[in-house]
């Protein structure tokens, strides 16, 4: 049995392992992520096979024979084997746990060098700020240098989207009324997609955006040709918000309405 | 006519729907005028003359159909008519038609209606699959297609799985801890009446302005805060159900707690009702906070308060805090009555005791503590405090220990058997403990958080929850109904109708759910209408399994139906158990007991000569208490 396990174990893994599950890797998070992946594949094709052997066994082993009324052993527990198999899977678990939280710091430490880009969700369309470059911004269409580590800064302003590219292996949610941040050093250039992965309504099946990995030089070249700078009411943080609104009410003279929002 | 419309019953019913909707509307009405507000005008999610008239009119309905008649008597001092509502028991299928307060009616009741929304919610799910079929746009709009998932997960989660568990449960828990009823019979008629009211709430957003509500079953704010009316009816369907949910499980703690049969301590109680009283706590803890979540969107739509909304100091990622405090218990709702149901069917059916008994009943209620300690782990990249992050996925983890107990303690309980397998019931237990092995790992890769960031809110989760909800809950709701069907109806079922079906049901199942791990790791996200070319192979391949699947669903039914007429006599007790329930007739008498047996023993006690789980009133022969014999395992 146990050599069928092991057996079983082996051909899954080695099998499960051939593929590219996650499809290509552009960016310094990829590896890492793919490699936990890889291990706990081979670790779970280990489980599943004693799951399956097991069965199986029975299945052959115990099968009573036609006609036959009798019963098995009356055998209650086995206190050692009950242990043993809650022991093992604690310290596989914790394991895993332990070498994801390693991945994950791994993945999202910092630079302090690390350029900034504003990411702007709204149904349905994406927009990027570059503050590090005159806030000039576009529309669709994002462009970021190889192999320097960029901060995106993600706001939305409606309900909630999700930035997500495949090959990044990153994702985080953009959330109206919270600034939230994703760490990515592409390593590949290339041109990627950029998919929003929170139902955001309608148009949530088609809010996509072109990733443009590039060359420092490319991406200095395009970033000259850039001539708009992101418009000033496009977004609001939360303080500016509530800024506006102060002055706001301190022109009209107090609170309108009941606060629903006219639309 | 004068008469049917006094007695309670559908003529009083209907009556009371029209007026129940008629004071909602009146009250807006009334309201609107006394503020100074326009009588008809209607905001733009608002709509208070369809909404209030909907809270009102399921209640005028229940007044109307009996439902409180027995309790408002008592509340004025009348003297109550114990009966006034109904006969116990039925007679005739008209029987199934009234507010009937006998737990095996209303557990038949349930899961008829719950294997109904079953089929509604599969013909969803296939509209959807046909659209995928093919990449672009064919079969319906972008957002009809938003309604379609959305309306399929909660008609699925709310009108199926959680409540068949419920109807199950309902029909054989008494029975087998040898009680003559639930504790509360008026009660538990009550909840179930709320469910077809939940549903048809549910179904005709279909009809409201801007269609059904599509936020998905998780109705995010503040998408939902913002939708279309439609999205009201769920806020307030889910009320419905939550409540019925609630009551039910309120009312199966306190049967299992005080209506033991004597000689029945919780070591000898079956593994179902262990199942059972794991998740009423977990129902009765976590389905208010659902409830609250939906209560706080629908007063941000339709009174316009901020809970949620970011523009007036609302917090938008709370509601995900709130939604998965009760959603992650929920899945876990959606399990434990099936794990319960597997063990009694597997130890039956290998004819051995449950191995590991005390420690499986032990990893119920270790999953019912940690259930409450990993909500966030849906919310990995949802943009919470991130420091939240590594302890949830340490709890997460450690929840597929208790997990992974059962499913050892299963196979444990195989070993030494004489395994039977001409029973469907014992097949669908056998293909679960497979199938959900596979859920199972796939819950251990996305509690990995950057395995999590890169697959969330792709396919791979819809697999994920798939293989749990599908091969995992769906599989035991079958198994159990082919179980008790012999039980409940009196008759057998068609093992060989009942085999296609298992087959069909196991390719189908792995046929479209394993290659949603593939593309969604790869780069499809979930919830989308279209998707790039590239996964149009493997889209075609899931969308054939999954018509297959729905296909041999209809064997299923045709099984049941024509076998509950037609089939052969079942006799007490086809499957040779030990439970209470199989020791009275198929189906059993009205109080189920002359007199109310004595448990004496374990209920797994297979093997062990002149070894009894429970005597039967009126049997004379006096057994001695037998010593459980444990047999040392030849190795
Ligand atoms: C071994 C135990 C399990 C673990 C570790 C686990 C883990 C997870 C995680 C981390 C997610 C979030 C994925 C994401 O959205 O990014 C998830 C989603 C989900 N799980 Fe599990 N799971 C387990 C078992 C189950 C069971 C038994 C069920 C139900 C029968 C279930 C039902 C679901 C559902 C319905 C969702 C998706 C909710 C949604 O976003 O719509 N899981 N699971
Ligand atoms: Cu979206
Ligand atoms: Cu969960």
């Amino acid at each position: 049995m146990v050599l069928a396990v092991i057996v079983l174990g082996v051909i899954q893994s080695v099998i499960l392992l051939q593929f590219d599950w996650f499809g290509g890797e552009a960016s310094t998070a990829a590896k890492p992520i793919d490699t936990l992946m890889d291990v706990t594949i081979v670790l779970s094709s280990f489980i599943f096979a004693i799951v399956c052997v097991a069965l199986g066994y029975a299945l052959i082993k115990w099968r009573a024979k036609p006609g036959d009324e009798g019963d098995g052993l009356p055998i209650h527990g086995n206190t050692r084997l009950e242990i043993i198999w809650t022991i093992i899977p604690v310290i596989i678990v914790l394991g895993l746990a332990g070498y994801s939280w390693a991945v994950l710091n791994d993945v999202e430490k910092t630079d302090a060098d690390a350029m900034h880009v504003n990411v702007y969700a709204q149904q349905f369309a994406w927009t990027f700020g570059y503050p590090e470059e005159g806030n000039k911004w576009s529309e669709g269409e994002l462009h970021v240098p190889v192999d320097r580590q960029v901060i995106f800064d993600l706001q939305a302003q409606d309900v909630i989207h999700s930035f997500w590219v495949p090959e990044w292996r990153i994702k985080k949610d953009a959330v109206p009324g919270l600034s939230t941040d994703v760490v990515v050093t592409p390593d590949k250039i290339g041109r990627y997609q950029l998919i929003c992965t929170e139902l955001c309504g309608i148009g949530h099946t088609t809010m996509r955006a072109t990733v443009v990995v590039e060359s420092e030089a490319d991406y200095q070249a395009w970033i000259k040709k850039q001539s708009q700078e992101v418009p000033e009411d496009l977004l609001l943080t939360k303080d500016q918000f509530y800024e506006t609104q102060k002055q706001n009410e301190e022109k009209s003279g107090g609170i309108e309405g009941s606060g629903v929002i006219e639309e | 006519m004068a008469v049917a419309i006094r007695q309670p019953g559908w003529y009083r019913g209907a009556i009371g729907t029209i007026i129940g909707a008629a004071f909602g509307f009146g009250l807006v009405v009334a309201l609107r005028a006394i503020s100074g507000l326009d009588v008809f005008q209607t905001e733009q999610t608002g709509y208070p003359h369809v909404i209030v008239p909907l809270i009102t009119a399921p209640f005028g309905f229940l007044i109307g159909f009996g439902a409180f008649d027995y309790w408002f008597r008592w509340a004025a001092g009348k003297p109550t008519v114990p009966e006034d509502h109904s006969g116990h028991g039925a007679t005739k299928w008209q029987d199934y038609f009234k507010f009937n307060t006998d737990h095996k009616v209303i557990g038949t009741q349930y899961v008829v209606t719950t294997l109904f929304f079953f089929l509604i919610g599969g013909l969803l799910a296939l509209l959807m699959r046909a659209e995928l079929a093919q990449p672009g746009s064919q079969i319906v709009a972008a957002n009809t297609f938003n309604g379609l998932f959305s309306t399929h997960a909660v008609v699925m989660i709310f009108l199926f799985i959680i409540p068949v568990f419920a109807g199950l449960a309902n029909y054989v828990l008494p029975l087998m801890i040898g009680a003559p009823d639930m504790a509360f019979p008026r009660l538990n008629a009550l909840s179930f009446w709320l469910l077809p009211i939940a549903g048809i709430i549910f179904l005709s957003s279909f009809l409201a302005p801007g269609g059904s509500f599509d936020a998905g079953w998780t109705g995010y704010a503040p998408l939902s805060t913002g939708a279309p009316l439609g999205q009201s009816f769920f806020n307030i369907g889910v009320q419905f159900a939550g409540a019925s949910s609630i009551a039910t499980a309120l009312n199966f703690l306190v049967t299992i707690i005080t209506m033991r049969a004597p000689g029945m301590n919780l070591w000898r109680m079956p593994l179902l009702v262990w199942a059972n009283l794991s998740t009423s706590l977990l129902v009765v803890g976590a389905t208010p906070f659902i409830a609250g979540a939906q209560f706080m969107v629908f007063f941000d739509r339709i009174l316009g308060m901020n809970f949620f909304n970011f523009l007036q100091g609302g917090d938008v990622i709370s509601y995900q805090h709130i939604f998965w405090f009760y959603s992650h218990p929920a899945v876990y709702i959606m399990m434990l009555p099936g794990f319960g149901i597997i063990s009694e069917i597997i130890s039956t059916h290998a004819r051995k005791p449950v191995f590991g008994y005390r420690l499986m009943a032990l990893a119920l209620i270790g999953i019912v503590v940690l259930s409450y300690s990993v909500w966030a782990h849906h919310m990995f990249v949802a943009g919470m405090f991130s420091w939240l992050r590594v302890p949830i996925m340490i709890t997460t983890m450690l929840i597929a220990v208790p997990t992974g107990i059962k499913v050892f303690s299963w196979l444990g309980t195989l070993f030494y058997g004489k395994i039977h397998t001409y029973s469907t019931a014992m097949l669908f237990s056998l293909a679960f403990i497979v199938t959900f092995t596979i859920g199972g790992i796939s819950g251990v890769m996305l509690g990995m958080i950057p395995i999590d960031i890169h697959v969330s809110d792709t396919y791979f989760v819809v697999a994920h929850i798939h293989f749990v909800l599908f091969g995992g809950s769906v599989f035991t709701i079958f198994a159990g109904i082919y179980h008790w069907f012999p039980k409940m109806t009196g008759r057998m079922y068609d093992e060989r109708l009942g085999r296609v079906h298992f087959w069909g049901t196991v390719i189908g199942t792995w046929g479209t759910f394993i290659p949603m791990h593939w593309v969604g790791m790869d780069g499809m996200p979930r919830r989308v209408a279209d998707y790039a070319s590239q996964y149009g192979d493997w889209n075609l391949v899931i969308s054939i399994f999954a018509f297959i699947l729905g296909a041999v669903q209809l064997v299923f039914l045709y099984n049941m139906i024509v076998s509950w007429r037609f089939g052969p006599k079942a006799g007490n007790n086809p499957w040779r158990a030990n439970s209470i329930e199989w020791q009275v007739t198929s189906p059993p008498p009205v109080f189920n007991f002359d007199e109310i047996p004595r448990v004496v023993g374990g209920p797994y006690e297979y093997g062990t000569p002149g070894a009894r789980h429970a005597i039967m009133g009126g049997e004379e022969l006096e057994v001695p208490e037998p010593k459980p014999t444990t047999v040392t395992a030849p190795s």
